[in-house]
Parts: structure tokens; sequence; C-alpha cells
């Protein structure tokens, strides 16, 4: 108890030191949870991927579309329960420069595709009305927030995959399951781009860009996906097909370099927060090289000096590991609001503020220890000549 | 009368270990502060360069990238008659009807899938992009399934090597060559007979078509009467560079946002380093801030000294920082642009750009860092000041 109190003391010797100090870490332990946030986000589909589902694609490259009449044989193979299909539609909403204006387009089959995926969660008076209208669409809640579509709005874009003018109505606006669905995307029905591409470009195919299909068993998976690739291995379009969980992966691992590069960065924070407070340690200590000397001549052992400094050390790392800790929370929201579309899932994970509070003690550690040792190993004398 | 520099440089060498870690502290930030705009340099380079100075690619209208656009045969037919392209050593029209497509393989290092853009080309197309040289094998022969890769997929993917087999659109394709395409965004692709790669997917129409303008300067007539053409009116003109800067847009910009707001919030953590050491500073040297003012350094000589102290500090951590950021220069990475859907490989680009922002990112620093114990010792008064200690 003693031992808190002149640690504590020792602290607030200078006080604006130590405040700069907390600061700095704080600022330190902030940036890491930011990031470690951000890679979080990037995880969120492979986090959020049902373990029912899996994915029906062509081999070649998810570019490529599969011919329609495989939904049949796909609903065929033992162990699929359901299927439904979807498409890329890409599209170009007002000023392509501005990242707001971005957001994922699906054309998906209005019969099949929300008993799919129950964690799209729309109100059944909404999900009939959806139905019911050709160029009807389900729009998810946050997109509807940013945007201020309402039901009726009716969204205008220009194609880019699919050229032409396109108009779709919002019919319902879909709200997540938990925190880790993303609800900024949209749904309109694949009829209607089917309609209007033929009639806009006779001749052009138009297929399903993937299928979806829901398994009785996860165990069934790797049987399922072995029969439905071995069935379409010879034709024109062979598939691939995948647990969602794999799918959502695969799209994660195109970035994986620079997922890379930000895990560089969280430890080069640490390393900051190491530098800024092994300085305050080490300017503290060598302030009061005589006074150690002198509580070693009133007999204190090196012991109880390592533990007045690496106390000291780890007093100012926590106190600015938990103010970074708060400061994530704001920080992560701010981001969350200026780039809606790049990172629609975005949570604070308990273990980010396990980890950036954890770094901050272990920083604390660290810095103590070069100094705490000098300290033991100066001779009484020396220190006592010392001329701070 | 200012205050000599030695007397600066001393009082940083005094505290060695202290300046040390400060630093240190800066040396980290201005490092990441460089790395990511050396990455996003890298990024834009790789695909502004990919584009021929004088070419012109077009595209269907409002097509983000080759992957969405379409050009059907008789468009490609009628744009590669006008006058505006030029003609190629064979007398031909210096023009190639391209179509652009991506397949997954494997990585080697990951054992990953990666997307490939694959490009069917037409004859002439090596002569339209001079900077794409076949450094290993042969061109591939046009009318047989034998492709050409770029460097950076035969380095990264599986079965890619000189000799090897790719399958692809129900077919399989040897590797006959690989293209050196001097660090653009050609160098990650793979290279084949257009008319080939159309019908191994089935695909009818084009993807875009590149020409060779005869006249550069001509370029906005040309575009105008092309694009109110009715029988070409659904295309778009544009010059290849501004095609290929699009592509990098995104991408490049989603690096800075992120990497500069997050060294943002990090360089308060180093100013703050930089002012707990400087404040320190100060305490330390009381007694010799008094003596200067009672020989008769004025309050602003003070403050400027401490203020250079300051700077220098950053300078050298600067400095460090961007040496260290340098050595990322032999770093290499791959990510997919998710504009053409397909892997691009690109390097770390150091410019002078990128150092003189850098090294004025660290100034700013140490000004901000410094100023306040800058101005708590010009402000010191000389009789308390010599009593301390």
């Amino acid at each position: 108890m003693k031992l808190l109190k002149i640690v504590l003391k020792n602290v607030v010797r200078h006080r604006l030191r130590a405040a700069l100090t907390v600061l700095g870490i704080a600022t330190a332990v902030m940036a890491f949870g930011l990031i470690r946030t951000i890679v979080g986000a990037w995880n969120a589909g492979v986090a959020g991927a049902a373990t029912n589902r899996m994915i029906t694609r062509h081999r070649v490259s998810l570019i490529f579309p599969l011919p329609l009449p495989y939904r049949d044989e796909i609903a065929r193979v033992p162990g699929v329960t359901a299927v439904a299909w979807a498409n890329w539609f890409g599209g170009v909403y007002g000023d392509r420069n501005d990242f707001k204006n971005f957001w994922p387009r699906f054309a998906v089959d209005p019969e099949t595709f929300f008993d799919l995926y129950p964690e799209f969660e729309a109100p059944p008076d909404q999900l009939a009305a959806f139905k019911k209208e050709r160029n009807a669409c389900i729009i998810g809640r946050k997109l509807a927030q940013q945007h201020g579509f309402k039901i009726g709005d009716v969204i205008t874009m220009e194609g880019d995959i699919f050229p032409g003018r396109w108009e779709f109505a919002v019919r319902g606006i879909y709200t997540g399951r938990d925190q880790s669905v993303d609800e900024t995307q949209m749904f309109f029905q694949w009829n209607y781009l089917y309609e209007q591409v033929r009639q806009r470009e006779p001749g052009r195919p138009v297929d399903a860009g993937w299928y979806v299909l829901r398994v009785a068993a996860p165990d069934a998976m790797p049987r399922v996906a072995a029969a439905i690739d071995e069935q379409f291995g010879n034709s024109r379009a062979p598939t691939k097909t995948e647990s969602e969980r794999e799918f959502q992966q695969s799209f994660v691992q195109m970035s994986s370099a620079i997922i890379t590069s930000l895990q560089v960065i969280s430890v080069v924070i640490v390393g900051i927060i190491l530098l800024v407070l092994a300085n305050t340690i080490v300017m503290a200590v060598r302030e009061r090289t005589r006074e150690y000397a002198v509580l070693k001549t009133l007999g204190f052992s090196g012991r109880h000096l390592v533990a007045f400094i690496v106390g000291e050390a780890l007093v100012v790392a926590f106190a600015g590991g938990v103010l970074g800790v708060a400061l994530t929370f704001p920080v992560v929201r701010g981001f969350a609001k200026a780039l809606p579309t790049f990172f629609p899932v975005i949570n604070v994970a308990p273990s980010t503020i396990a980890l950036g509070l954890g770094a901050a003690l272990f920083a604390g550690l660290a810095a103590a220890a070069f100094p705490a040792n000098r300290v033991v190993r100066t001779p009484i004398v020396v220190g006592l000549r010392t001329v701070g | 009368m200012r205050i000599p520099f030695s007397y600066i440089w001393r009082s940083l060498w005094a505290r060695r270990l202290t300046t040390a870690l400060t630093i240190g502290g800066l040396a980290l930030v201005v490092f990441v502060f460089a790395g990511v705009l050396m990455l996003a340099r890298g990024l834009e380079a790789t695909l502004v360069e990919t584009g021929g100075p004088n070419n012109v690619i077009v595209l269907r209208r409002s097509a983000t990238s080759e992957l969405s656009s379409q050009i059907d045969r008789g468009t490609a037919e009628m744009l590669e008659t006008e006058p505006g392209v030029a003609p190629a050593a064979d007398g031909r029209p210096l023009a190639s009807r391209e179509v652009v497509l991506v397949i997954d393989l494997y990585k080697k290092k990951s054992n990953a899938l990666g997307n490939v853009s694959i490009r069917g080309v037409s004859p002439h197309a090596l002569e339209l992009r001079p900077g794409v040289h076949i450094v290993q094998g042969r061109p591939f022969q046009f009318g047989t399934h034998e492709v050409v890769v770029g460097k950076s997929i035969a380095s990264e993917f599986k079965g890619a090597a000189l000799g090897s087999e790719l399958a692809f659109g129900g077919d399989r394709w040897t590797v006959v060559g690989i293209a050196d395409a001097g660090g653009t965004a050609f160098d990650s692709e793979i290279w084949g007979d257009v008319d080939q790669f159309m019908q191994a997917f089935g695909r009818p129409v084009y993807s875009s078509l590149t020409f060779r303008a005869a006249n550069p300067g001509r370029f906005d007539q040309v575009k105008t009467r092309l694009e109110a053409d009715p029988r070409t009116q659904y295309v778009e003109l544009k010059h290849e560079r501004d095609y290929y800067r699009e592509q990098s847009q995104t991408l490049a910009t989603f690096i800075r946002v992120l990497g500069l707001l997050v060294t943002t919030i990090f360089s308060f953590g180093a100013m703050i380093g930089a002012m707990i050491t400087m404040y320190a500073a100060v305490a330390n040297r009381t007694v010799e801030v008094g003596t200067l003012r009672a020989v008769g350094f004025r309050r602003r000589s003070v403050l400027a000294a401490f203020l250079v102290e300051s700077i220098v500090l950053a300078l050298v951590g600067g400095a460090l920082g961007v040496g260290l950021a340098a050595l990322l220069s032999f770093e290499r990475i791959s990510v997919v642009n998710f504009t053409s859907f397909s892997e691009i490989g690109f390097g770390f680009a150091l410019s002078p750009g990128v150092i003189v922002s850098a090294l004025t990112f660290a100034v700013v620093m140490g000004l901000v860092g410094g100023f306040l114990p800058a101005v708590r010792a010009a402000r010191l008064d000389i009789v308390s000041a010599l009593r301390a200690a």
C-alpha cells in the first residue's frame, strides 16, 4: 500500500509531463484500437457468414455467370434444402467519384432470396410488396439513412455492366438481425434485370451470377460441394462450390497485402508508445539519481527501487491505456460515419480493448527495464556524486 | 543576436538517450507517413504509366472499366478505318481490338486464389505498346492456344512459368513467353489472341479498342465527332493515360485516406513525445537560460534556440524515417483493384515529392511540439532563473 502511495506521488511530481505522457500513450492506444477495428471490419463478412449456406460460382472466375437450368440440378443434390441466385449489378449512382455513392447492388431471385438470408429482417408487408412489383427493391437501414431514401422513393442510376438508365422503387427497408449484418446493401428483382436486358440488348444472355444454397447440416458441405462440382465439371460452365465462409474469405484475401500493412503499422504504434513512455521514465530516473542513492543508504534494497520505477511506468501506461480505449469508441464512430461504404460493419471488439491495454502495459514494463537496471547497478557513491 | 548552432547541437548531445528516444518516436511516425504516400504513389505510377502517351482507348459509354465495357465487331471495324487512327509499320491501322476477362489462379506464396486479368489482343498490340517486351521465350502465335504472361504473374502465381499449361475457358493454353512491361499494369496480365479468347469464353463482343492517335492534338475533334456519330454514339474515347489514372483513383484514395488518418492520429503521440523532451530540456537548463539572458541574449534568441533544437530533433527523426521508408522500395505488394476486379502488383515509389512531404510533416511535428516549451524558456525571468537549481 505504501509502495503504491510513493509511486503515485512520484507520478504527479511533474504534473505536466505525466499528463502529456498519458495523453501520448492514449493517442497511440487509440490509433492501435482503430487499426485493429478496421482489420476486424474487413473480416466482418467472414465472421458473419452463416454456417449452413454455400455458394456455387463459375470455377474460372466470379465474373462469369452460370446457366439458369443449374438451379434445378443443384436443388436435386442430396443435402441441399434450398437454392437462390443473385447477380452483381454494379451501376453508377450520382457522382461516381464520391465514395458515398457506392453501395453493393444485387439482382436477386425475389421468391427465395430472403428465405435463405433470415438475418436481413424486413416487415412481411414490405416483403410482399417487393415481390409484387417488377422494379421494386429492398435496401438496408444504414443505406436508407445515409441517403435519406424512404419507402416509395425511386432510385435512378446509370448502368455500367448493364448499360442504360435504371429506376428502382424502394418498397422495403431491412434491418440486420444483429450488429454483424451489413445494412448498406440493395436488392432488386432479378426478373427486372432479365426483362430489361432482353429488351435493351436483344441477344445478350442474362444468367445467374452465383447460386446460394442452404444445406441441412454443416458437415454435409464437403459432400455437397463435391457432388455439384463433379456434376458440372465437364460442362461449358464448370462450378466451384464452397461454404459462405470460404467465399467471404476469398474476398478478404484480395486485400491481404493492405491488411498486412495495417498489422505492421499496429506494431509500429506499440513501438511509439514504448518510446514516449521510456523517454519519460528515463528522464524521471535521471533526475532522481541522487534520491535513489539516498534511499539506498537508508536501507531500501534494489528490489524496492525497481518496484518504484516499474510501478510508476505501469501506472502511467495503464492510465494512458484506459484513456486511449475510451477514446477509441468515438473515433471509430466518426470513422464509420466518414467512410460508410468502405466498412459497412464496424464494431470495437472486446479483444481489441484487451490488446490495447495489454500493449500499453507491456510497453510500461519494457520502458522501465533499462532505467531500473541502471539504478540498481549504480553504486551509492556515484549516485550521490551525480549532479542532476 | 543569434545563439550559436553549436550550443543547440551540444545540448542535444548532452542528453543522448532522451534525444535518441524522441528521434526514434518521430522516425517511426515519419516512416509510416512516408510509407503510405509511397504506396499510393507507386500504385498511381504503375497504372498511369500503363497508358501510352498518344494512345486512345474506346470503351462503351459509362463503362467504369474494360471489364464492364462492350464494343461489337461492326463498331470496332468502323473505328479502325477512322482517319484519326495512325498507320502501323505495315500500313494497316495501328489499333488493337481487345477483350479483358478475369480468371482465378493460385498464388505461390499463400496458396490462395487470386484474380488475374487476361487480355486478348490483336496483332498490332505490341507495336501499340512499345513498353512491353518479351524477355523470355517468344511472342504467342495468333490462331493458336498460346499465351504470354506478365512477369509479376510468372513470379507470383502457380502454373504460370514458361512452358507450363494454364486451364481456363474450357481449354488448355501454353505459356510460350514472359513479358516485361516495365512495372506497369501489363506486368500483371496474361496476353493471348483475342479471337481465341472470345471463342473459348463464348463471348461475341470485344471489351475495348485501343489505337494510336494520328494527330494527338486533334483528340478532342475526333472524340466529339465519333461520340456524335449515330453509328458509334454509344462509345466513349479516352486518353489511355486518363483511363488508367481513373482506374487507380479509388484504391489510391483509399490507401491515402486510411493511411493519413491513422498517421495524423499518432503523429500526436510523437508531437507529445517531442514536447515532453523539450519541456524537460527547458527545466534542466533553467540556469543556463538565465545565464544566456544575463550575458545579453534576447528572449527572441532563446525562443529561436529552443525551436531550432526541436526542429533539429524532428529533422533527424524525419530523415531517419524517410531512410527506413526508402528500404520499402525493395518491397512489392499485390492487391485486387476492385475497379478492374483483378490483382495489380506494385511497389513503394519514393519520389522527391514524398521526401519533401515527409520532412515537412516532421518539421511541423517539431514546431508544434517545441513551441510551448520554447515559449516557457523565453519567458523565464533572469533573476529567478539564475537562482534555480
